[in-house]
């Protein structure tokens, strides 16, 4: 009864739709995450990302083999030997490579992510808020800077920066310039989505009564508008972590991103795909099936993230 | 075509017990609770009631384009004796092509942006089967029938390049196109102009009795509804309390909750100094919530245990009437508010804000808009001063002006107690800041949603009155207690209050640094009906309380007559007439405000002789020479009007008026004594 | 619509000006010796010094990038630093062949990631709009070169239908030429079409929920009359612009493919300028990618432009 099969009905015409008015912020987090949880999809990459994050973690404590140790260039396929993953060409445990690899995906995507977005909506809220010339000419450079596909600047940039230099200890610098280049490379396409937030939201006549109570431009920007974008800017981290585990290991894998001897999922199949049709399969399907595995995961979350932020 | 002729006098449509409900998370919330109401060939039937009544729902249900989430789930839907439930697919198809035609708000939305307005309605005749050429010549046909004169232009046209009334022509005529038996209004002038919404509500008169179609008309407006219909059935909460002739529905409620809603609206001249407005007690109960048998049982002084067990049953009487009400016979007995205390003593004092020769240019391209041009006002402590006008003439170009939101044109004077004011809010002094301030049309926009009422209410007295921490906190407590907010309301986000406790924080914030002047831009436009008349009861009290000059805009005139001493009219950026509100009101007016005046329709009803405008307004771009308004004006002197704009000269103690026909003459013209 | 037109390239114009300045800042990054990096940490200052000289390096920026300009003015991409070729000579064959496997995977991926998304659209929450959402998704979102190694293993190893060496001599036939591009045309067609199926999938929906589709549908016309009429033409203007901009990005997807599946092109060229910091080349390439872009969504432009009176007639 009711709507026949054959039509997908407009909008519902009925006003004040409302029915659970949700009455405090606290309460409505405690929903979404309620909603979160309820999609099996965002629970399995939540799942997967928590695998990952353990192995990262815990790196060489739980591997089987010493990721780094040669085993006379051995090249053994799965399950011989006791390597259940095999070894690569220089009879290294591919299983405990791709373990221990983890870690610098986990922590350079994040760190990427992180500058971009902060940079990104920083340049979003100034260039929303503030229009005219700033908004204008940053908006044709941001326009400039998209035209070009993420790998390619990064393979520009990265082909062009000195081996040579660290800010982060304990990171190697080959990943601290990834880390710079895809989060700067994010900033423009962040400030993009930002700067639309920002210019719905400043329509808002709470905009007007501050600008109308003395409120100047910072506290406008930061204390009114910042918290009611903060969800597509939470939305947008997690996507970016996304893209930048994609950009990372495209990177690695042309050979400019993360370097030997880290162990490193891109690394590992440009070093070996070029042995898959001689029968070598595994050293490229393996770390394949991680970098699948953990790019679809992030992605699912994401995707239930922005759902849930929408609602 | 496959339906067959039915008998005459079948009703067009007949609702019987019909329910429906949403399912909202997989939980079915009930809107409609057994509705019943029958619309006879060539009857046109009106459907009253506040949001979330279930108005549009029982129009969608009707024709069975419910969202996927609604469902009937019981009753019956009979429209040409044919049971609307029980239809296939292809056949509802052939009935809506053939028999019913609706027609809803926002024409901008209804038709579809890329294709050309030809090409829309010609496929409202191809659809009943007519060839492409003969449908063409029909949708010419079709557009002259509507009132539009040149009809191969619009044809060529894209729907953003019409009006908002040309754009509404448009769908009424291809909903005309089959001849319904059934044509069903929602919301059709809600958000056009009162010139407009005029127009295209003649229109509907005359094509009904053109047609002979039945019309179920649904509004919350309930002077529309009286203009076009001929009986009218009062929705609340899902359920018809109420149903009759229109007119003597309104002229004689017999359901408390119609009495209620009557009596909300501020009409007959009603003013704040003589009386306060009736308020229905509660609020409108949120859909889906369980309520008692008598659904209005919650909000009703005459409630007794009986309404909460047992469902009032049909009462008819005389006339066709119908209440559902257990207590029909003491609706006599509700009370009305009390008139107003007199106001004492000073009444209005010095002059507050003097503007003179304001003026306002946007640029437009290559053009330049006049979007105010010269304006002399004052206003004085206390006073509230309504401005009134349709959209584009200015009203609220000036209120920003006023508050520093647009600056103004060089030669433009704003003077705040004798002090020149800068054009810019951010020029401003803090003292000239706090002096003039604002109240949005829409709470929700006007309230940041991320902060608590506390934290909003704390920072506007921080910067405008200047005071923190304890002191604060005291001026906080009587700011809430003045608005009437509990303190409970105090740790909430706008998002979990009600539309009028949102108006009220606004207001709070807007008076908390004891504004001198507060623009009221649209105060009740965005609550209902019931939610309206206390914010302007509020507005009332806080100005005789803080004697703070008020400027108000509203597009309903019953508003602007309630809370105005006087009103300035503006029409394409100038002042056309400023005089007190009772003798503007009630003439003689310049032809502009009578045309205004009789375009609105009233639930009392209309005078017989309501003048009509004709024309769109002249593009702001290309303004007509002499008095702005000899285009429109069905008063207009020829030979004199077009070519010499006349002068804003005295014609009472202090009513002022351009226009060049003598204002005796316009006495006699305007029937006043 | 004229006007439009040169407002249009107008601003393509300034775009690829500005672009110009942002490919020669990123190519210096970080102030870096050209010389010291070609030779390497152990070759002597001495001729590090000469090369630097010979390549123009030890010149000021801006007198570096304006002899570049001129030198773009006159169709001169300079010299590769590698090979001292003409730049032109490197890039211009591979280019040609990026472009014909770019086309491919295009005519292939456009139909299919607008149908797709139609499809889901029209049949929402069914299991062929799940399937379809999902499959887009891990498209969409795996990086080239693992979905090119999953067809390499898959395809090339274990079914061995495919040869997974792309690259064309100059002897072979056109069908054997296809042949060879079949993996790599899958490549591209799995990660691009999530994109515009989502794409589509979404204008569809917001369509099909618009108010002029309810007109359509209580005027009693028929479903297959709404969609085609009312509908699709809605729904397709910001699919148009999404196929715009991957246009565009396919190229950077080809940097990857191209090199898994060894195949004369532009990509696998500029990953071996990058590899061998041969800048002339690089940002060449770069550019002439930037200007592919470019040109995409110009075309997008003007054919929403078509479908959309209010783009082209302006909005007054």
């Amino acid at each position: 009864m009711g709507v026949i099969e054959d039509e997908i009905p407009a909008t519902p015409p009925v006003p004040g739709m409302q029915v659970d008015v949700i009455s405090d912020k606290r309460a409505a987090r405690r929903e979404k995450a309620r909603l979160f949880i309820k999609s099996p999809s965002a629970l399995i990459g939540l799942g997967i990302i928590l695998f990952w994050f353990v192995c990262a973690v815990l790196g060489a404590h739980i591997t089987p083999h010493d990721p780094f140790a040669t085993d006379g260039l051995s090249h053994d396929p799965p399950f011989t030997n006791g390597y259940y993953f095999g070894t690569d060409q220089l009879g290294r445990d591919v299983l405990a490579r791709i373990m221990v690899g983890a870690r610098d995906v986990l922590i350079a995507a994040p760190l990427a992510a992180i500058i971009g977005v902060a940079s990104g909506s920083m340049l979003g809220l100034l260039m929303g808020y503030y229009r005219g010339i700033l908004d204008d000419v940053l908006g044709r450079l941001i326009e400039a800077f998209l035209v070009l596909p993420l790998t390619l600047v990064g393979l520009l940039a990265l082909s062009a920066a000195p081996a040579d230099w660290s800010i982060i200890p304990g990171i190697e610098s080959s990943t601290q310039t990834v880390i710079l280049v895809v989060g700067l490379l994010f900033t423009p396409i962040v400030a993009r989505t930002v700067r639309a937030a920002v210019l719905a939201e400043r329509e808002n006549d709470y905009v007007q009564a501050a600008k109308l109570r003395g409120e100047n431009g910072l506290y406008i920007m930061t204390r009114e508008i910042l918290p009611n974008v903060m969800s597509p800017i939470v939305v947008e981290f997690t996507v970016r972590i996304g893209y930048a585990i994609f950009a990372i290991a495209t990177l690695s894998f042309l050979g400019v991103g993360i370097q030997e001897p880290t162990p490193d999922w891109g690394l590992m199949i440009a070093q070996e795909y070029r042995l898959v049709i001689g029968g070598y399969w595994w050293v490229t399907v393996f770390p394949a099936m991680a970098i699948a595995s953990l790019v679809i995961a992030v992605n699912l979350v994401a995707d239930r993230l922005q759902e849930v932020m929408e609602l | 075509m496959s339906t067959t002729e039915t008998t005459t006098d079948t009703v067009a449509l007949k609702l019987d017990d019909l329910h429906v409900a949403y399912d909202v998370r997989g939980i079915p919330r009930p809107v409609l609770r057994g509705v019943s109401f029958e619309i006879h060939p060539g009857e046109a039937y009106g459907l009253v009631g506040e949001s979330g009544c279930g108005k549009s729902t029982t129009a969608y249900a009707a024709v069975r384009y419910l969202p996927e989430n609604g469902h009937v789930t019981d009753g019956s839907i009979t429209i040409a004796g044919q049971d609307m439930l029980k239809l296939s697919a292809p056949d509802l198809r052939a009935l809506r092509s053939s028999r019913i035609s609706m027609v809803y708000q926002d024409p901008s939305q209804s038709l579809n942006p890329t294709i050309k307005v030809g090409a829309q309605v010609v496929e409202a005749f191809t659809v009943l089967g007519f060839s492409k050429a003969e449908a063409k010549v029909k949708a010419k046909e079709a557009l002259h029938r509507v009132r539009i004169a040149d009809a191969q232009q619009v044809l060529d046209r894209y729907p953003y390049q019409l009006s908002g009334g040309m754009q509404q022509r448009v769908v009424i005529a291809m909903a005309l196109a089959c001849d319904p038996q059934l044509l069903i209004l929602d919301e059709p002038t809600t958000g056009l102009d009162a010139t407009v919404e005029a127009e295209v509500l003649d229109l509907v008169s005359t094509l009904r009795q053109e047609t002979g179609a039945a019309v179920l008309l649904i509004a919350h407006n309930l002077g529309v509804v009286r203009r076009i219909c001929d009986r009218v059935g009062v929705m609340y909460a899902g359920k018809i309390v109420e149903e009759g002739p229109a007119a003597e529905v309104f002229d004689n409620p017999q359901h408390p909750y119609t009495v209620g809603l009557l009596r909300c609206l501020p009409r007959r001249g009603a003013n704040k100094v003589e009386r306060r407005l009736d308020t229905i007690p509660g609020s409108l109960p949120l859909i889906g919530t369980v309520l008692p048998a008598c659904v209005f049982q919650d909000r009703c002084v005459l409630a007794t245990e009986e309404c909460r067990t047992v469902a009032p049953p049909a009462t008819q009487s005389e006339a066709g009437r119908t209440v559902y009400c257990h207590h029909a016979d003491k609706v006599s007995t509700l009370v009305a508010a009390p008139l107003q205390a007199p106001v004492t003593g000073d009444g209005v004092g010095e002059i507050v804000l003097h503007l003179e020769n304001v003026s306002k240019t946007f640029k437009q391209g290559h053009h330049e808009v006049r979007a105010l041009v010269d304006v002399d006002l004052d206003l004085r402590a206390g006073e509230t001063l309504g401005l009134v006008g349709e959209s584009g003439s200015g009203k609220t170009t000036l209120a920003k002006a006023i508050l520093g939101i647009h600056a103004t044109d060089a030669g433009s004077v704003i003077e705040l107690d004798s002090q020149t004011l800068a054009g810019l809010t951010t020029a401003r002094t803090r003292d000239a800041r706090r002096a003039i301030q604002i109240i949005f049309q829409n709470p929700d926009s006007a309230l940041n949603r991320s902060k608590t009422v506390r934290a909003i209410l704390e920072r506007a007295l921080q910067k405008l009155a200047g005071i923190r921490g304890q002191e604060a906190g005291m001026r906080l407590a009587s700011l809430t207690d003045e608005v009437r907010l509990s303190p409970r309301h105090l740790d909430m986000r706008p998002r979990a209050l009600s539309g009028g406790l949102k108006q009220r924080v606004a207001i709070a914030g807007a008076f908390a640094g004891g504004p001198r002047i507060v623009v009221c831009d649209e105060p009740t436009s965005a609550l209902d009906v019931s939610v309206q008349a206390a914010i302007l009861n509020l507005l009332a009290d806080m100005q005789r309380e803080e004697q703070a000059s008020y400027i108000v805009i509203s597009h309903d005139l019953g508003v602007v007559r309630y809370l105005s001493d006087r009103i300035a009219v503006l029409y394409l950026g100038r002042l056309m007439e400023l005089g007190p509100a009772a003798e503007v009101f009630a003439g003689p007016h310049h032809p502009y405000t009578e045309a205004l005046l009789s375009a609105v329709p009233s639930v009392d009803g209309d005078p017989p002789d309501r003048i009509r405008l004709t024309g769109e307004l002249p593009s702001a771009i290309n303004l007509p020479s002499g008095c702005v308004f000899h285009t429109r004006c069905p008063r207009a002197i020829k030979g004199t009007c077009e070519a010499l704009e006349p002068p804003l000269v005295e014609v009472s103690n202090g009513h002022m008026m351009r226009c060049h026909i003598p204002i005796d003459e316009l006495r006699t013209l305007q029937h006043i004594d | 619509m004229l006007i439009f037109l040169i407002r249009r390239i107008g601003l393509a114009i300034v775009t690829l000006f500005l672009l110009t300045i942002i490919v020669f800042a990123l190519s210096n990054v970080l102030p870096g010796n050209v010389g010291r990096q070609i030779m390497g940490p152990f070759a002597p200052q001495k001729s590090v010094d000469e090369l630097n000289q010979r390549l123009g390096t030890d010149q000021p920026l801006y007198t570096q990038y304006i002899k570049r300009m001129e030198g773009y003015a006159h169709l001169d991409l300079g010299k590769s630093y590698k090979s001292r070729e003409p730049v032109t000579h490197v890039i211009g064959s591979t280019f040609l062949n990026s472009t014909k496997l770019a086309f491919l995977a295009l005519l292939i991926t456009v139909p299919l990631g607008i149908l797709g998304g139609v499809i889901a659209a029209l049949r929402r929450g069914s299991l062929i709009d799940r399937s379809i959402v999902v499959f887009s998704l891990a498209g969409s979102s795996l990086p080239e070169f693992v979905t090119a190694s999953f067809l390499v293993v898959i395809f090339g190893l274990q079914l061995a239908w495919f040869p997974v060496i792309a690259s064309t001599g100059d002897v072979i036939s056109p069908a054997e030429q296809l042949y060879r591009l079949v993996l790599p045309i899958l490549a591209l067609v799995l990660v691009y079409f999530g994109y515009i199926a989502r794409m589509a999938r979404a204008g569809v929906i917001t369509a099909m929920e618009a108010e002029y589709t309810r007109t359509a549908f209580l005027k009693g016309l028929p479903r297959g009359v709404v969609i085609r009429r009312h509908v699709l033409r809605n729904a397709l203007l910001p699919t148009i612009a999404v196929v715009a901009t991957q246009t565009g990005y396919l190229f950077g997807g080809l940097l990857a493919v191209e090199l898994i599946f060894n195949y004369n092109g532009l990509g696998r060229e500029l990953v071996r300028a990058a590899l061998n910091k041969d800048l002339p080349v690089l940002s060449a390439g770069v550019l002439l990618i930037g200007v592919v872009y470019m040109v995409a969504t110009l075309l997008g432009d003007i054919l929403i432009s078509i479908l959309n009176p209010r783009v082209r007639l302006g909005d007054q």
